[in-house]
């Protein structure tokens, strides 16, 4: 009996809980309107195995979203920053994208940073009609869905992967002077695959041949194998979409082998973990396609370093620009639209044209995607040189 | 020719941590018949202790080889002390069941305090390569070659000239009986348990500086192939995991080389359903006297 009344008053005290707790969630509901602030939801990989890459976005916002409100905000607004951490996870992102939007009531979400978790919050913002935009979700289908329509609500700032094997089969045919390529992939990834397969549609549409097509998966560790049997056909280039944590190995095993040929890859080699795993003598004639280079000397992105430093104290990395170009893109497309409102805000990011950033000038097409130049770095002696900037 | 000849080379540098991680495997399961799951995250923690003292002790290549056998050989009997001997006269799937657990706890506890990140060796043996002819051998791979056969040697001492390994001996055939001769079954076990986890240790340090890279996870996989290893050489049998583990190594990298780099660990669990349904005592593993 005793046991009992203990359970009785803990449900009752629970009650209780729940029942402050919804009125919290609806009080600022009834604000929004009237409130002095713009709320702006950041869904982003805190803490998890793709950690870095959502710090670095937040970095990135947060420096301009501060700002942005130093200089008196937007439409006479300060914009406040509701922070929440998906854990790197997929079922996380669309929990987290459900609080944002209906608890915090945000007029937009910002994030996630990889494809695979943005695809998770994209049915959350869809359902509830507010705009979602990563500056990082690469993947081909993030803003259109299996049927070739265009999700209206989501958008990105970064260019798909099929454009980034295109600039590198350009890159391979026409400034390397190739005519053999082979391909490495890692079959167990989205990305890797998308990468290599636009690369080699646009390679042998240049007169190229792909001599070999070798695969292996995540986490193996070694690759001497495929290795030898690539070097065996003697490749001019060597096309090895993938993450920075296999290429680092990759490469370091290939150049042990004496396979020397150019290693040409893609954003995911951005890190700084890549020079640990393969070491600075395998980091020679490696060529990535990426969002931006610090290397860059134009007054955007010269002004953009000298602010990043002074608030952390480090150079910025491109997934710190990607994010701050992110909250410029938004800021741009709110003052727009005239109104903290979703679906106005959807309105005028849509029809965003010329916006100036960081990583280049973006104009929004009809599928949600930038047109933006791409930029192509040359690593030499495990340091990133800024090689040339392509317009699309 | 060539370039069977550089596969060959590939297969053995792998074949060698699978034999050195397969060693202890076998040893384990000759003298108390448990099939120790956690061998492989023993290799994971040496591969971690032995990033340590390079990293942050600045140790050379041997040293650092030393420390990680000396801490991996005081885990492995800790693990047996705690974990598997107040189970010694349970069923074996109780064994089993705890190895697994062991092998998780060891794991998971390893991400708490080191993070899933991956991590990267310093350069302790800068890289160097030979031709011979057209065939590229690295010196790591001479030096795993030569650790382990090395280590293999020292173990076979071990097991047929020394008390010790004569206890190892009896105790494995008849545990009983040792015990009435004199011989104290709980040390020898140990004894076992540290010569199987530092080899463990070693096999994790030469695959830090072989490789380069290391996490919590990485003891899974090496330490499945290596139990294959073992099966193949006729479990119980030192000289036959040690063959079991070059064997694995050279078909892994010869059906990687015939382009189904994609299939290699189907193929590897194959050879292990195939082996225990044709063969289940190994190819090495005739002699072994049947206990009753």
């Amino acid at each position: 009996m005793k046991r009992l009344s203990v359970v009785l008053a803990m449900v009752l005290i629970l009650s209780l809980f729940t029942g402050c707790s919804s009125q919290q969630a609806a009080a600022p509901a009834q604000s929004t309107d009237g409130a002095d602030t713009v709320k702006v939801g950041l869904n982003y990989e805190l803490s998890g195995n793709v950690a870095t890459y959502g710090q670095s976005l937040t970095e990135g916002i947060e420096l301009a979203m501060e700002e942005i409100n130093n200089n008196g905000g937007l439409l006479g607004k300060q914009v406040e920053l509701v922070k929440a951490d998906n854990k790197s996870d997929n079922a996380e992102a669309a929990n987290v994208a459900t609080k944002l939007i209906t608890r915090d009531k945000v007029v937009t979400i910002l994030g996630p940073a990889t494809s695979g978790n943005t695809k998770g919050a994209i049915p959350v913002a869809m359902q509830h009609k507010v705009p979602l935009i990563s500056a990082s979700a690469t993947a081909d289908d993030v803003t259109v869905d299996s049927n070739g329509n265009v999700r209206e609500f989501i958008f990105k700032t970064c260019f798909s992967d099929s454009f980034q094997g295109v600039i590198m089969a350009n890159f391979a045919g026409q400034d390397l002077g190739a005519k053999k390529a082979a391909i490495l992939i890692d079959t167990t990834s989205d990305y890797s695959k998308g990468l290599a397969t636009s690369f080699k549609d646009k390679f042998e549409n240049l007169g190229g041949t792909i001599v070999t097509q070798q695969a292996y998966q995540t986490k193996d560790k070694d690759f001497r194998a495929v290795l030898t049997n690539i070097k065996s056909v003697n490749p001019d280039v060597l096309y090895l979409p993938g993450y920075y944590e296999e290429v680092g190995l990759i490469a370091k095993q290939a150049r042990e082998l004496g396979l020397n040929a150019p290693i040409l890859g893609g954003d995911g080699y951005d890190s700084p973990k890549l020079l640990e795993l393969a070491g600075k003598e395998a980091l020679n004639h490696v060529y990535f396609t990426n969002h931006y280079s610090s290397m860059d000397d134009s007054p955007e992105v010269v002004k953009f370093k000298e602010a990043f430093n002074k608030k952390y104290g480090k150079d910025p990395d491109a997934f710190n620009a990607l994010g701050y170009d992110l909250a410029y893109f938004f800021a741009d497309a709110l003052v727009r639209a005239g109104e903290a409102d979703p679906v106005k805000i959807k309105d005028a990011l849509a029809t965003t044209k010329n916006f100036k950033g960081i990583t280049g000038t973006l104009t929004v097409d009809e599928n949600h995607n930038p047109i933006k130049a791409i930029t192509i770095i040359e690593m030499k002696d495990g340091v990133q040189t800024f090689l040339k900037k392509q317009e699309p | 020719m060539e370039q069977v000849l550089q596969q060959l080379v590939n297969g053995i540098s792998l074949g060698s941590i699978y034999a050195l991680i397969a060693l202890g495997y076998t040893m384990v399961y000759g003298i108390i018949n448990l099939i120790n799951f956690a061998h492989g995250d023993i290799y994971m923690i040496g591969a971690y202790v032995g990033f340590a003292a390079t990293t942050f002790f600045g140790l050379g290549f041997i040293p650092a080889l030393i420390v990680s056998m000396i801490i991996t050989a005081v885990l492995g009997v800790v693990v047996e002390k705690v974990a598997y001997k107040p189970i010694r006269k349970s069923t074996r799937i109780a064994a089993l069941i705890t190895a697994i657990s062991v092998s998780l706890f060891l794991e998971y506890g390893m991400m708490y305090f080191v993070k899933a990140e991956t991590r990267t060796f310093p350069e302790v043996l800068p890289s160097k390569n030979f031709r011979l002819g057209n065939v590229i051998l690295n010196n790591k791979d001479v030096y795993i070659v030569i650790v382990t056969v090395v280590m293999m040697l020292i173990l076979q001492y071990i097991i047929h000239k020394t008390k010790i390994g004569m206890a190892m001996r009896a105790a494995s055939m008849d545990s009983e009986a040792a015990q009435l001769m004199g011989i104290s079954v709980d040390n020898t076990i140990s004894v076992t348990f540290a010569l199987g986890s530092c080899l463990a240790g070693v096999a994790g340090v030469l695959v830090g500086v072989y490789y380069n890279s290391i996490d919590p996870l990485m003891g899974m996989m090496p330490g499945i192939k290596a139990f294959i290893a073992a099966v193949i050489g006729g479990i119980g049998v030192i000289p036959g995991a040690m063959f079991g583990g070059y064997l694995l190594g050279i078909t892994e990298t010869m059906v990687s080389a015939a382009g189904y780099s994609l299939y290699k660990d189907a193929v590897a669990f194959a050879i292990l359903i195939l082996m225990l349904l044709i063969k289940p005592k190994g190819l090495f593993g005739k002699n072994v006297r049947e206990k009753v």
